[in-house]
């Protein structure tokens, strides 16, 4: 057994030992969490990143409203202490069924629902200071990459540039990989797919020498943590590509500053040099996508003033002026709106003067 | 050519309007608005009777109740009580001419009030189905038994006998009605076996028998051999009087002297106050009352109001009492709990009357229905409109949420509850002939919402109780469930034994909960 695993593994079983010595002692057992919520997270000027802030809860077993949730955590810990003994890793719906059971003689479940094994972990992060990784954990394999990248990983040599048209699928767990040979000068991420499929059919990765990840939908953590490593060990740039509206902007934040349900794994993740790439109110007049724009919704001017407030984007005055032109034009567009002046538009116009002229938002 | 319109064509189509037709036009307002009705109503008169005449005469009820489907509609309706029966002479006029009773023409707390129900019931059977009404009574063992069969003469308004007899009876005294009648048959919710178990619940002294006519025989059994108090007769109090019906009493008196027709005729008026209304109205005391019926009768009436007469006697009116509402519910309604209340006497407009309340709750009674109001006036259910009556009223108004009861706004409450309000009056205000729903007038519905509150108030600390109890319970449980599943988690996780853990749990459970749960640390 390897020895990071052994110290997660001991770690554990240490959490499960305060426990029974306070039950021993009579004491009402109980779980100290550091609490989640935009109220315990601050941003951190000199790191530019979000922390998680001192505020913990005690979760205690003879309570009716904590004593279900503090049986699930002690359960997924005796899980992941079994995984880690046996150098196996398993996915967040595996740990959901090696959970659920029928308490004898109730018609009560364990647990329910996946989310509430999910929620376990994300407490036994904050616990024991470990990532779901290292607990042996994985989430689902959610995106793809393309570029001039050799890496190895467990043992079989890749090559990013030789997979064809799917690229490498990246897994949640990126910490064993090692890089080979880095030839890209920079990396764009794009959070929708179809984009992605674009720009590689159109070998943007060749022509200008990038690397081009995707996700599905969110970022995941293998994703984040597969770009810090190459900002990181590689000092490669990354630009995020984005549509015109307040998600699309919030994706770039939670890469650039973490997120606030994860800030507690903020060091890991955040990637403070990332740029912002596009679409930005600029844009707009410069390629004529005006006749493209949707009207923001509700929702949308509700999440727009919230961004706004952000501790990390309140003294960002580039960044507030996105906000407030988006505002005063109502509206938000998409990427794929520069395909009305073309379908190779992105590819052959878009991307090759927004890199050159440095048009980015920090 | 059209026929010109004189006061003689007219004098031609003017005549006398006979009391059956009368009566057709105007059976609604009789409690025999359709056939099912009818049917409750005949049952229901002939019940009020008998039980009137039993507390009268001090005589324990026993009655029982016979409605035989005949098919093609027609029901017979049979019964017989243990009452001190009705002299011959009597017999024809009682049940065969309408309006002729004895309760009318006086103020006391009975159940019947215009003495119109039992006459009405067998004119109704016999328009509909030609059959006379049967009767049969005794007035004591010495006394042979008397049998009629009666017509309604529904032009002029009197008996026609047609069958009479002297016959052989095995009871000693008593009376027996026969009716057949047009009617229809329905089980539950303002049907006749709704009537007759809410009787049961307000006169635990009556032993009632009834064979519906699914031929199945109920009984509904006596819990009490105490009759209620007799009621007093009183003479009306001058606030509660009516112009029309002042004008009457200064016709039909036999008082020569106005001052002596205020003081003989109403109670609470002494020889000064009835000066005062004299003097207030402008009218001379020793003036003749027939004379004051045709002039200055309006004064009088008016000089009454401004005239300070203290509230009428309150004995006159006789309340079920507390101990025996409870005896009437629990002998039919399965449940946890049971409360009640008697409120003392209050007075609208010059009549006086008492509130009570009562209520069951949980046991058997589904959780998830709207309560059950139970209604009732001098004894008596009222079983329809029930969202005009001012009972109904004050229950929504009042708010049970307190107590521990769910209720939705402007609504009456929900769960296994329910809810008994008795009005008993010496003349109870009805909003209407059918004699169906109280009328609001505010010190009644200040009186009915007094006497909720204090049962609501008696409710909601069981139920305070209750659910403590229940969440203790539950809380212990849930702990005692989890023990066995942590100490197994943790077993797995540390490689310690799972049954000395476990032991330790349980140790920390016995010492108790409720001090863990107040601050999450466990007192010694």
């Amino acid at each position: 057994m390897d020895k990071s695993r052994n110290k997660t593994k001991d770690e554990l079983q240490f959490l499960g030992r305060k426990i029974i010595s306070k039950i021993e002692k009579k004491e009402n057992p109980y779980l100290e969490v550091p609490v989640r919520s935009l109220s315990n997270v601050s941003y951190d000027k000199k790191s530019k990143t979000l922390k998680l802030g001192e505020n913990t809860s005690k979760r205690f077993f003879f309570n009716v409203a904590h004593s279900k949730k503090f049986l699930q955590t002690i359960e997924v810990a005796s899980i992941c202490k079994n995984l880690l003994e046996e150098g196996k890793h398993a996915s967040l719906r595996d740990v959901f069924y090696m959970a659920k059971r029928t308490i004898p003689n109730t018609k009560v479940n364990l647990v329910d629902e996946q989310t509430e094994t999910d929620k376990s972990l994300e407490d036994l992060e904050l616990i024991t200071e470990f990532s779901r990784e290292q607990l042996h954990v994985n989430a689902n394999k959610m995106g793809s990459v393309v570029g001039k990248v050799k890496i190895i990983d467990r043992g079989d040599s890749i090559n990013w540039a030789k997979l064809g048209s799917g690229g490498w699928s990246i897994p949640s767990n990126v910490e064993e990989i090692k890089f080979e040979e880095v030839k890209a000068n920079f990396v764009i991420y794009m959070e929708k797919q179809a984009i992605w499929e674009r720009l590689h059919e159109d070998k943007v990765w060749e022509k200008l020498n990038c690397i081009l990840v995707t996700s599905q939908g969110q970022t995941t953590r293998g994703i984040r943590r597969l770009l810090q490593r190459l900002y990181e060990e590689h000092k490669l740039p990354i630009y995020v590509l984005t549509d015109f509206d307040p998600w699309g902007f919030y994706i770039y934040s939670v890469i650039k500053y973490g997120s606030i349900s994860l800030a507690h794994m903020s060091e890991k993740m955040a990637i403070p040099g990332v740029k912002f790439l596009g679409i930005m109110a600029e844009d707009i007049d410069k390629y004529g996508l005006n006749k493209h724009l949707i009207k923001l919704n509700e929702k949308d001017i509700a999440r727009l003033k919230q961004m706004k407030d952000y501790e990390w984007f309140r003294d960002n005055k580039a960044w507030q002026k996105e906000f407030e032109a988006m505002k005063k034009l109502g509206s938000k567009a998409e990427i794929q709106a520069l395909s009305a002046r073309g379908i190779s538009f992105i590819s052959e116009k878009y991307l090759p003067e927004k890199i050159k002229n440095k048009e980015t938002i920090d | 050519m059209k026929k010109e319109v004189t006061a003689e064509t007219l004098a031609e189509q003017q005549r006398e309007i006979s009391i059956s037709e009368f009566f057709l036009k105007n059976k609604h307002l009789l409690g025999f608005d359709n056939p099912r009705k009818a049917l409750l109503t005949t049952i229901k008169e002939a019940v009020d009777n008998s039980l009137d005449a039993c507390e009268e005469a001090r005589i324990l009820p026993e009655i029982k109740i016979e409605a035989n489907d005949m098919t093609n509609d027609r029901f017979e309706v049979i019964v017989e009580d243990n009452g001190p029966g009705i002299v011959k002479e009597q017999m024809p006029r009682i049940f065969g001419k309408l309006l002729y009773g004895s309760k009318f023409h006086r103020l006391k707390c009975s159940r019947g009030q215009q003495g119109i129900g039992i006459s009405a019931a067998a004119m109704y059977g016999q328009l509909t189905t030609g059959n006379p009404i049967k009767i049969v009574s005794r007035t004591s063992k010495n006394k042979p038994a008397h049998y009629y069969e009666l017509h309604i003469d529904t032009k002029q308004n009197e008996p026609q006998i047609i069958k009479e007899d002297t016959i052989d009876w095995d009871k000693e005294h008593g009376t027996k009605i026969n009716i057949i009648l047009e009617a229809k048959y329905q089980k539950g919710k303002q049907g006749i076996d709704e009537y007759l178990e809410q009787t049961a619940i307000v006169n635990p002294h009556l032993h009632l028998i009834y064979k519906n006519p699914e031929k199945e025989v109920l009984e509904f059994p006596r819990a009490t051999n105490e009759l209620p108090k007799e009621p007093k007769e009183i003479k009306p109090h001058p606030y509660g009087v009516e112009l029309g019906i002042l004008i009457k009493m200064l016709q039909d008196t036999e008082a020569s002297t106005l001052q002596s027709f205020l003081q003989n005729e109403f109670c609470r008026v002494s020889a000064k106050v009835a000066k005062e209304i004299c003097d207030k109205a402008g009218l001379y005391e020793k003036s003749r009352p027939s004379r004051i019926a045709k002039q200055e009768a309006e004064n009088l009436f008016n000089s009454i109001k401004k005239v300070k007469i203290i509230a009428p006697p309150t004995d006159s009116v006789t309340p079920i009492g507390e101990e025996l509402i409870l005896k009437g519910l629990k002998k039919e309604i399965e449940a946890d709990f049971y409360a009640a209340t008697t409120r003392p006497p209050s007075v609208y407009r010059g009549n006086p009357f008492i509130i009570e309340a009562g209520i069951a709750y949980g046991g058997s009674i589904p959780k998830e229905d709207i309560t059950r109001v139970l209604r009732f006036a001098n004894r008596v259910p009222l079983q329809y409109q029930q969202s005009a009556c001012a009972i109904t009223k004050s229950i929504i108004s009042t708010s049970w949420r307190g107590y521990g009861i769910s209720q939705s706004k402007g609504s009456i409450p929900q769960g296994p509850l329910v809810i008994l309000v008795h009005i008993a009056s010496v003349w109870v205000p009805f909003t209407s002939e059918s004699k169906e729903s109280i009328a609001h007038y505010p010190e009644i519905v200040k009186e009915i919402k007094l006497a909720l509150q204090e049962v609501g108030r008696k409710l909601g600390t069981h139920i305070r109780k209750n659910v403590r109890a229940n969440e203790q319970k539950e809380r212990a449980s849930l702990f005692e469930r989890y023990i066995p599943e942590l100490a197994s988690s943790l077993s797995k996780l540390t490689g310690n034994k799972k049954e000395k853990i476990e032991e330790d749990l349980l140790k920390i459970l016995k010492k108790g909960i409720p001090e863990i749960e107040e601050n999450g640390q466990i007192k010694e």
